[in-house]
């Protein structure tokens, strides 16, 4: 799906989160939003899934705006920093929520949920974790539940923040060829937010270089490093 | 050096306390508990047991002693749901969203605490009473509010209404909002992540608020007896009769309604106990993660 952000602006009660910023997302790209702390991304991801409201500005999802539908209406799959998994609930019970939670017209059948949860825990390679509750499991582990969790409700775009933030170099490096490998695969637009430039620049078709609520670059990485266009951009990529 | 002793050095842990002041402290606890708990109680369950069995359980046979104890249960029947209802609303409205006054709202809940339910009590009768305009209007048109159940249920929600929230919101801010959210962008409703998220996950410190609010319901003693009237059989709680057999010198009476009176306390904290000894797995999956 195409993502058009049109001159979205965030204020939270006199911090400017987000000034306006405007991006288009080719349908089907693999993007990163690569900045220091505080400079906005998660906000601006959280404007795309709709758990925050842009104080001004359009979202717009394949030419239609996006920017009143609620949260449940946008259908984005998304990883929370913390995976934010139900600590109550076994890892299937975790994947099989969305679907479960869907009216009862289009919900699917018992047998289907099953089948669905099987495949997705086959496609984040971890077949018998099922019956573990959360607490049981790795940080790599629980952060390929909440991808496979995410990915259960058929996203029609994949949103992600800092989804490897908290994991030792070795997982991170594993883990983001797996994201590499389930976004060719499934073909959705993916946006995720990050504070390493070795990851944005190895993963992503483009990078959304940001800063103080502000866009600095977008571009490929290759052009990003060639070219830096402002003098943060070339600080923070030799950085 | 010729130290030939090989046993291996004893480690403290860095908490633990030279060894007198333990000793010291062991002895204050056990003092404590003993004079300021377990020797009252011990006295009330005697006293009452001073006829013998059959005199206490006739006792509270007695029609105003089944009165009393019927009231008590209703009040609590009443109460309880009410103060879990508003508790959990505050808990969530407190935690799951940002706004202005947050704080004060959290000191407004601590009223009850900070003010003396006597007073509590007399407000309702300035209220509600039948010199108010208010309470006369109720009273000609058949609704008594002072001197009747609904006004002995109102004070009692109000002294019992920090319980619920105060367990609540500590555990539901360590918890935050992340899990609710993710049920939203999962596709679930408000109503939907609220039962199968947010109930889940707090239903330990939930129940525990129920359990410390239904004994406090029903020991409840200034606040009813401003609004209740003391009228005897209909409006006497359990509290309100001991206190008038005491003092009309029917001591066994009296004390065998506080032992009863006693025991429910003990019986909630005994359930406590009991579910907190056979789900401490779940408990601990809930509150430390
Ligand atoms: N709910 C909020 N209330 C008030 N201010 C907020 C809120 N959320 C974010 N902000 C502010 O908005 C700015 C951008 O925050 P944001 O979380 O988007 O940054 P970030 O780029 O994701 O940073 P990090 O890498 O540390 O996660 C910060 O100055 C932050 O303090
Ligand atoms: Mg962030």
């Amino acid at each position: 799906m195409h993502i058009e952000i049109d001159e979205i602006s965030k204020a939270f009660g006199t911090t400017a989160a987000l000034h306006p910023v405007s991006l288009s997302i080719p349908s089907g790209a693999l993007v990163a939003l690569l900045g220091p702390s505080g400079s906005g991304k998660t906000t601006l991801l959280r404007i795309l899934g709709g758990l925050e409201f842009p104080s001004s500005g359009r979202v717009l999802f394949d030419g239609h705006d996006a920017t009143g539908l609620s949260v449940q209406e946008r259908r984005a799959g998304f990883v929370f920093q913390s995976y934010a998994l139900f600590r109550h609930m076994t890892v299937f019970e975790n994947i099989a929520y969305g679907l479960r939670a869907r009216p009862r017209a289009v919900r699917p059948p018992k047998a289907e949920i099953t089948r669905r949860v099987t495949k997705l825990l086959e496609l984040i390679q971890l077949p018998d974790i099922g019956p573990r509750y959360p607490s049981q499991l790795s940080g790599g582990q629980r952060q390929r539940v909440a991808l496979a969790r995410a990915l259960a409700i058929e996203p029609r775009m994949l949103l992600l923040d800092e989804p490897f933030g908290a994991l030792d170099a070795k997982v991170r490096k594993e883990l983001r060829s797996g994201l590499r490998e389930i976004h060719d695969e499934t073909g959705l637009t993916t946006i995720f937010v990050t504070h390493d430039q070795d990851e944005a620049m190895e993963l992503a078709d483009f990078v959304v270089v940001m800063s103080m609520g502000r866009i600095e670059q977008i571009g490929k990485p290759q052009d990003i490093r060639a070219r830096p266009a402002t003098e943060f951009v070339r600080e923070f990529i030799s950085g | 050096m010729s130290d030939t002793n090989l046993a291996p050095p004893r480690f403290r842990s860095a908490i633990e306390e030279p060894r007198p002041a333990r000793w010291v402290l062991i002895a204050i606890v056990v003092l404590g508990l003993g004079v300021l708990l377990f020797a009252p109680l011990i006295a009330v369950f005697a006293e009452a047991l001073s006829k013998g069995w059959g005199a206490a359980v006739a006792s509270l046979g007695n029609r105003d002693a089944r009165a009393a104890i019927r009231l008590t249960l209703t009040i609590a029947a009443i109460s309880v749901p009410l103060n879990a209802a508003f508790g959990i609303a505050a808990a969530w409205f407190i935690t799951k969203f940002d706004f202005r006054g947050k704080a004060f709202l959290i000191t407004l809940i601590d009223l009850p605490f900070s003010v003396s339910p006597v007073v509590a009590g007399l407000c309702i009768v300035l209220m509600f009473g039948a010199n108010s305009v208010l309470g006369g209007w109720l009273v000609a048109s058949g609704y008594p509010i002072v001197f009747a159940l609904p006004g002995i249920v109102l004070a009692t929600v109000f002294v019992t209404f920090p319980f619920v929230a105060r367990e609540l919101i500590p555990i539901m801010i360590e918890q935050g909002r992340a899990e609710e959210e993710a049920a939203l962008t999962l596709g679930a409703s408000g109503a939907r992540t609220f039962l199968t998220v947010t109930l889940p996950n707090i239903r330990w410190a939930l129940l525990y608020g129920v359990l410390l609010c239904n004994a406090r319901a029903m020991g409840e003693f200034g606040a009813v007896a401003v609004v209740s009237g003391k009228i005897r059989g209909q409006t006497a709680s359990i509290p309100i009769t001991i206190e008038m057999l005491y003092n009309e010198y029917l001591s066994v009476a009296a004390f065998s309604l506080a032992a009863l009176l006693a025991m429910l306390g003990l019986v909630t904290l005994l359930l406590k106990t009991v579910l907190e000894l056979r789900h401490a797995d779940q408990i601990a999956a809930t509150y430390h993660r």
